[in-house]
């Protein structure tokens, strides 16, 4: 009966991911599996990020940290072991989320002993030193390059069952599986009773130390699951690419998620999902249809935050409410 | 690590010397950028992410000047002037209507800036490294100080960014417009209250910056390569500068860019492979005890 419950309130969370499955299934078409799976891993990190902006108040600059940890992670040991492990492709998510997780303690709690504007710095210079040593660790990183020559896809071996990951289809499936697990997981840690105190944080933090909360202790606690999660939406882009590069660290990765949460709207779990849809479709055909993608994007924000300012699901959030006012007022 | 290196050099004065000068040129035209940066930042209170491609468009004019007028004085007149009225009409028109908002939409309508100017200067001038030659005035044999051999441009540079660092701060803290300035960031409503135009103030602070920014590129152009994206690593240095020296604090920026250069030009001889990371190890140590910079006050 739970499990009903719990289907019926994510009715349309379960309509979209049948969607994804079945679309692809009746007319397979590279392109939009291609455009699918990057819209879901760019919606995984940047929800994962609106756990840090939108619920906790925390606005962090330097979330592509974790995104290049998850990322590099899973290239390097896909690289390096991937014919010895009859798990490879799963394993090597784990690590990149258990990684992202042990780096995302110490730069939390740092930095969450400072507030608004030098949040943000701290967690910049963080992903600073990781883009430096990604750059300079050439060893390991392949520096300034990359992890080049591809990421390989050993099949996922199952008791009987062998699934071949070398085709795009099967990897698409993958990423469908993994990110809407994921959302599903976030979903609920935002409705619990620890996500409903970082809204009461984001709000007055001070009042949630009086009735005996530590702020800090939940902080980095929202901190640790949202690098977790960014790991492996880093540790997803890495086989969607086949490759990991320096620039998953760079500062501009840890801005794109904050376009999608600002465009999207940051006061609801849709908001970023809906946000990575808007600017992967705007980016994708800007880049085709005129080649100026920098030029069209750019104007778009800067008239979208002149006339609206607001993400799209809040404004609409918003009028619903007021709507609702105006009905029952009526009666 | 190859520390053996940094000790044969920190052995030679003229090693030394070369070290010396190399950091500080770095730091002086770093300087340039992040006084302009940190003006904005402190008085405004804005994050100015666009400021690296206010830099970039001061490189190109910079360009465009020398291959039409072939006067480098001209140059170095004209692009601190573009981009500082091109700084003017980007306040009045759009950074103006984020005063006082989060962070965020800050990021947003500077980022978008950022991505608008690099796509426009690929229009005008391609996507191809440019260059622009070495000014006739300084095709002289190169100057030795202390053994060590370097460009008479060099000293030129060094001149003329001490020469801006005293003037700008004479500017402000010795003239009436730059105690006006200063007051602006501490108190806009009081000087409101005696009568002057404070959205005015900050127009032009913001055009000031600009006109920094337009600077440290011009000296610049001569010894780098000019190309499209070339804001976004002026603009993370720049950053961190501001923040380590305080932020609003121009002797601070001054003293942090100098500690930068030197950091680089020592750093990658003595240990290339970290040399990298150093300066923002450092930010995150400064950010940890002192949050506000080293020479800093914390802002409410």
């Amino acid at each position: 009966m739970k499990l009903m419950g719990a289907f019926r309130s994510n009715s349309w969370f379960f309509a979209s991911v049948g969607c994804l499955i079945i679309i692809p299934l009746l007319f397979p078409s590279l392109a939009f599996i291609n455009i699918i799976s990057e819209i879901l891993i760019m919606a995984l990190f940047a929800v994962s990020l609106n756990l840090l902006i939108g619920y906790t108040g925390l606005i962090s600059f330097g979330h592509a940290s974790f995104f290049a940890v998850g990322s590099y992670t899973v290239g390097i040991i896909l690289q390096n072991f991937s014919s010895s492990l009859p798990l490879a492709i799963p394993l090597s998510l784990l690590w990149g989320m258990v990684l992202s997780g042990i780096i995302a303690l110490p730069i939390g709690y740092f930095c969450t002993r400072l507030s608004s504007i030098y949040f943000a710095f701290l967690t910049l210079a963080f992903s600073q030193i990781i883009y430096a040593v990604i750059i300079k660790w050439q060893n390991l990183t392949g520096g300034d390059q990359g992890l080049v020559g591809g990421i390989p896809k050993p099949p996922i071996v199952l008791g009987g069952l062998v699934i071949d990951m070398s085709s795009p289809f099967a990897l698409y499936f993958l990423i469908v599986v993994a990110v809407c697990i994921s959302l599903l997981v976030i979903k609920r840690i935002t409705d619990s009773p620890f996500g409903w105190i970082l809204r009461a944080l984001r709000e007055n933090s001070a009042r949630m130390s009086f009735l005996g909360i530590d702020a800090k202790k939940h902080q980095i606690a929202v901190f640790v699951i949202s690098g977790i999660f960014a790991g492996l939406s880093g540790g997803l882009m890495a086989l969607h690419l086949s490759g990991s590069y320096p620039d998953h660290a760079y500062w501009t990765k840890s801005a794109e998620p904050i376009f999608m949460i600002m465009l999207g709207g940051l006061r609801t779990f849709a908001g970023p999902i809906l946000g990575a849809l808007i600017v992967t479709e705007l980016s994708v055909y800007m880049c085709k249809y005129t080649g100026i993608w920098g030029l069209g994007f750019g104007s778009f924000l800067v008239l979208y935050l002149i006339v609206i300012r607001e993400g799209i699901l809040d404004v609409f959030i918003k009028w619903r409410e007021r709507r609702r006012s105006a009905i029952s007022h009526k009666k | 690590m190859d520390i053996d290196s940094l000790l044969k050099c920190l052995m030679s004065p003229s090693c030394i010397m070369g070290q010396i000068i190399n950091g500080v040129i770095i730091a002086m035209i770093l300087f340039l950028v992040a006084s302009g940066l940190s003006l904005i930042l402190g008085v405004l209170g804005v994050l100015n992410f666009s400021h690296g491609s206010l830099y970039m468009i001061g490189a190109y004019v910079t360009y465009t000047v020398m291959e039409t007028v072939g006067n480098f004085g001209v140059a170095l007149l004209t692009a601190p002037i573009v981009v500082g009225i091109f700084g003017l009409i980007l306040e009045r028109l759009f950074i103006r209507r984020i005063y006082g908002y989060d962070e965020l939409y800050q990021l947003l309508m500077t980022y978008a800036f950022i991505l608008i100017l690099d796509d426009v200067v690929k229009f005008i001038w391609g996507i191809l490294d440019l260059s622009v030659p070495m000014p006739r005035t300084f095709q002289r044999p190169p100057v030795h100080i202390f053994g060590a051999i370097f460009p008479v441009y060099y000293i030129f540079i060094v001149l003329a960014a001490a020469m801006v660092a005293v003037g700008i701060w004479v500017f402000l803290s010795k003239t009436k417009l730059g105690k006006i300035i200063n007051t602006a960031a501490s108190d806009p409503e009081m000087l409101m209250c005696l009568g002057i135009n404070v959205p005015l103030v900050y127009t032009l602070v913001f055009g000031l910056g600009s006109l920094l920014a337009g600077l440290g590129a011009s000296l610049a152009a001569p010894l780098r390569s000019i190309a499209p994206g070339m804001g976004f690593a002026v603009i993370i240095e720049s950053f961190v500068i501001v923040i380590i020296g305080g932020l609003g604090n121009i002797m601070g920026t001054f003293a942090i860019a100098l500690l930068f250069g030197l950091l680089r030009s020592f750093g990658i001889l003595g240990f290339p492979l970290y040399e990298l990371s150093f300066i923002y190890i450092l930010m995150t140590v400064v950010l940890i005890i002192r949050p506000a910079g080293l020479f800093g006050r914390l802002r409410s």
